[in-house]
């Protein structure tokens, strides 16, 4: 969960952020496992677009997230540029256990960078890492913070968990960290289901937003009066994503 | 009387007294008075103080114009709320006249063999008040506990195949949807690899008979009916084994049509099938399975709502629902289309344009998508959903607004999240539908200043208060009433009402029974080409009634050793009861602009 640091009046914005990706990835439950740190077995699917708020506390300011959880089947495709148009901020989800959900969210990640706000900062994340076999933890996850929470047993020399018959995972690591990379990307492998890595995303998805975009709270009346406000994500372009990078996967 | 009139194609009705299931008297036109029958299902049964009805007299001067039969279904579908009742009257209550009679047809049948069966178990049952109105049937109610069991994929070796078989055949029903072309689109039961064979069986039928010009409608093979509905490129299957009646099962495929149709529009699921006639209409519909399933299991337990094609309101006194209303009203935003507030499944309060009315189907699937999957329930947070309401226009969509509400903690007045599963009874849902895409935050403001309104009116605590009240049982309502539970379904609102499935009907089975006893009574209403007016039926455990007048309808029962004089007096006294509530208990008009 998002830290409950000092309840110090800190200065407080609003995030818009939409999650993306293939159905059935888990969109909804990392969701969940971030705003109420919950989490349901065999969920239903998304219908439409659901919207959530939680706020993160970071040392220096609160970050309210105002969250757009879209549905990842295929007809609602052509709604999504109503929820990503002014985000500053977008999760791209995957399986791991699933390559064409990496294909689909490397889809997601082009038409963001082609038709989202310029600035927007995207999170590539690879959930269901609970259905891997434990690999070496430092290698495989985008922080080091986390390291502890991945005690891992069997931690063998596989470096690309997929050379392991034990385990789902089908998606490597080491490719889509290559690809968020050349992407500028942040990425993480996530579990909604034990809850690995999930507050680390938001955290870093908050850290990386640019001061400069954060002017005032636009959480009241002004900004929200309607889905298709345009261009009010001020974003400094150049700042963010070696920002991202560098905070985000720790390479 | 109409009671004579062409029996309806109904599967064969077991001979077997255990089965005391209420089947429709399908062979009584012909026989009567057949006297090894325990029960004699179909009597008229008239109400002495029935003309005191001043409604029901104001119809009966057209009742005999009237009469000729005509398109029954259209009863359960109208088209706009309010008119659809007012000209085709056909139905009437008996005249006094006609009482002699009548009474002479029951007394012939409580003289016969049943009656003397249960009067000598009469003590038995009049000491146990808690006696179950339905003779035990442990293979029904085994196969019923089974019913909404998912069943195993079929493994690789094929080893359990034999077991997946017997438990799919065993379902009490199935729903299949396939496309003309024969793809399979939907099963409640059974992945492809299981249905495979069966829905192409199915196809080969229904096209047998569609390229004969002669479309097949429905047909019995042992106990189960089969009912088939083509609408356009696609083929729906209804199959059960419950004992519905042909009309009761296409209402229950109509709304699977129906939900279809909400998540594609009708356009583009023809233009689907236009491109290619073997496309793949699973694909486009991915997600929306639960949905489908829901309205499935829905129907299997048996759901009061579709049978009568209308809804439940929670009851307010009128003063209480009025400020709701006046709240919806001053909230309003400009680009809102419809406004409910629904609260544990029944609707509180409706803000609409003055041309449009809601649709009980469309109403139905909403309710469905927000009661009785979970998807949007447990996703937290608000959402918004574009859907078509096929009812209100079937080529295009429209967005929908839902926020649901924890009333146990009204001071809380935005609920970014609700709990997450249980609860459900407590939750009100607010549903803010427009036709503008974009429309989120606008209806997201005007669901805050609503919230606002109606907590400063306190309307937020009677809506609680009602809620928690629950329904009523019978002897609420009428102190010393004989009846167990009843229907009564306002024609003229498109509404009914009903008491607390408690304190008899406390198992989903129990209901199921009921409920098939319902169908049965309703079924012989909605006959055609003659309905009956009345429909009265013995068994050795309960005494029904099916009462059917231009107003309203009202399916009644209690155990059987009620009489016939204290039955049609219960049942006048909840007509009675229901006249004098209305307002309460259902949403005359609603707040309209």
């Amino acid at each position: 969960m998002a830290d409950s640091g000092a309840a110090a009046p800190k200065p407080s914005s609003s995030v818009k952020l939409v999650l993306l990706g293939e159905a059935a990835v888990g969109k909804s439950s990392l969701v969940m496992r971030f705003v109420n740190n919950d989490f349901q077995e065999n969920k239903e699917p998304t219908i439409g677009a659901a919207f959530l708020t939680q706020k993160c506390n970071l040392p220096t300011r609160t970050i309210k997230f105002e969250i757009w959880d879209t549905a990842g089947q295929e007809r609602f495709a052509s709604l999504a540029p109503m929820y990503y148009r002014n985000a500053q901020a977008a999760l791209v989800v995957y399986d791991i256990t699933k390559p064409s959900s990496l294909t689909k969210a490397q889809h997601w990640v082009a038409e963001l960078h082609r038709q989202a706000s310029p600035g927007i900062v995207i999170a590539l994340v690879g959930n269901k890492a609970d259905l891997a076999a434990e690999a070496a933890a430092g290698d495989e996850l985008g922080d080091d913070a986390t390291e502890d929470t991945d005690a891992a047993p069997g931690a063998e020399g596989e470096e690309d968990a997929d050379a392991d018959n034990a385990d789902q995972r089908r998606v490597a690591t080491k490719t889509a960290k290559a690809y968020a990379e050349e992407e500028g990307l942040l990425f993480f492998e996530t579990s909604a289901k034990t809850g690995k890595n999930v507050a680390e995303v938001f955290t870093a998805i908050a850290n990386a937003i640019p001061e400069a975009s954060l002017k005032g709270p636009r959480g009241a009346a002004g900004g929200q009066s309607s889905l298709g406000r345009q261009e009010d994500a001020r974003v400094n372009l150049g700042s963010v994503r070696p920002e991202g990078a560098k905070e985000g996967c720790a390479c | 009387m109409s009671r004579e009139g062409t029996p309806p194609p109904l599967p064969p009705r077991p001979k077997n007294i255990a089965l005391l299931d209420p089947r429709p008297p399908s062979s009584h036109g012909v026989t009567p008075t057949r006297p090894q029958l325990v029960s004699k299902p179909t009597t008229q049964l008239s109400f002495a103080d029935s003309q005191t009805h001043s409604n029901d007299s104001k119809y009966e001067s057209s009742s005999s114009s009237a009469s000729r039969p005509h398109g029954l279904f259209g009863w359960n579908k109208p088209k706009a709320s309010s008119d659809a009742d007012a000209p085709s009257v056909r139905s009437v209550i008996p005249a006094a006249e006609g009482s002699v009679e009548t009474e002479s047809i029951l007394g012939d049948v409580l003289g016969d063999h049943g009656h003397s069966l249960f009067q000598s178990l009469g003590n038995r049952f009049q000491n146990q008040e808690s006696e179950s109105l339905f003779l035990p049937d442990p293979d029904l109610e085994h196969a019923f506990e089974q019913e909404f069991n998912e069943i195993e994929d079929i493994d690789e070796t094929g080893s359990n195949e034999e077991t997946v078989l017997i438990k799919w055949r065993a379902k009490l029903k199935h729903f299949l949807i396939l496309s003309s072309a024969g793809k399979p689109i939907y099963s409640r039961h059974g992945n492809d690899e299981l249905i495979t064979n069966y829905v192409g069986v199915i196809q080969t039928i229904i096209s047998f008979y569609q390229s004969t010009e002669d479309s097949l409608k429905s047909f019995t093979a042992g106990d189960v009916r089969f009912v088939v509905m083509t609408k356009g490129p696609l083929n729906l299957v209804a199959i059960s084994r419950l004992r519905e009646s042909d009309s009761q099962l296409r209402a229950q495929l109509d709304a699977l049509y129906m939900q279809i149709l909400s998540t594609l529009t009708l356009p583009s699921l023809e233009r689907l099938f236009a491109a290619r006639a073997n496309y793949d209409l699973r694909r486009p519909l991915q997600g929306t399975e639960v949905l489908l399933s829901a309205l499935s299991d829905g129907f299997t337990r048996g759901s009061p709502s579709t049978m009568l094609g209308s809804l439940e309101c929670l009851r307010l006194r009128k003063a209480h629902r009025h400020a709701i209303d006046n709240a919806l009203l001053k909230t309003r935003s400009e680009n809102l289309l419809y406004g409910l507030i629904v609260a544990s499944g029944k609707l509180v309060s409706v803000v609409r344009p003055k041309k449009h009315s809601l649709h009980p189907g469309d109403l139905h699937l909403i309710f469905n998508m927000l009661f009785e999957a979970g998807s949007v329930k447990a996703g937290g947070g608000e959402n918004w959903i574009p859907l078509c309401l096929p009812g209100f226009n079937n080529t295009g969509y429209l967005y929908m607004y839902v926020s649901f509400l924890n009333l146990d903690h009204p001071a809380e007045q935005i609920q970014e999240r609700p709990r997450s599963s249980e609860g459900i009874g407590d939750e009100v849902a607010v549903v803010l539908i427009s036709a503008n895409k974009e429309g989120f935050f606008e209806l997201r403001g005007m669901r805050d200043d609503l919230i606002n309104q109606l907590q400063k009116n306190g309307s937020i605590n009677h809506i609680r208060q009602a809620v928690k009240g629950g329904r009523f049982t019978c002897t609420d309502i009428v102190p010393g009433s004989p009846l167990r539970h009843f229907l009564y379904k306002s024609r003229g609102n498109v509404q009914f009402t009903m008491p607390s499935w408690d304190p008899y009907f406390n198992t989903l089975f129990d209901r199921r029974r009921l409920t098939c006893l319902y169908a049965t009574l309703h079924a012989q209403v909605h006959a055609k080409p003659a309905a009956l007016k009345i429909i009265h039926e013995t068994t050795t455990t309960n005494i029904s009634l099916g009462w059917s007048t231009p107003l309203f309808e009202l399916y009644c029962v209690a155990p059987s050793t009620t009489s016939r004089a204290a039955l049609s007096q219960a049942a006048n006294k909840i007509v009675q009861w229901v006249r004098r509530e209305e307002e309460r208990l259902f949403i005359i008009g609603g707040a309209v602009f």
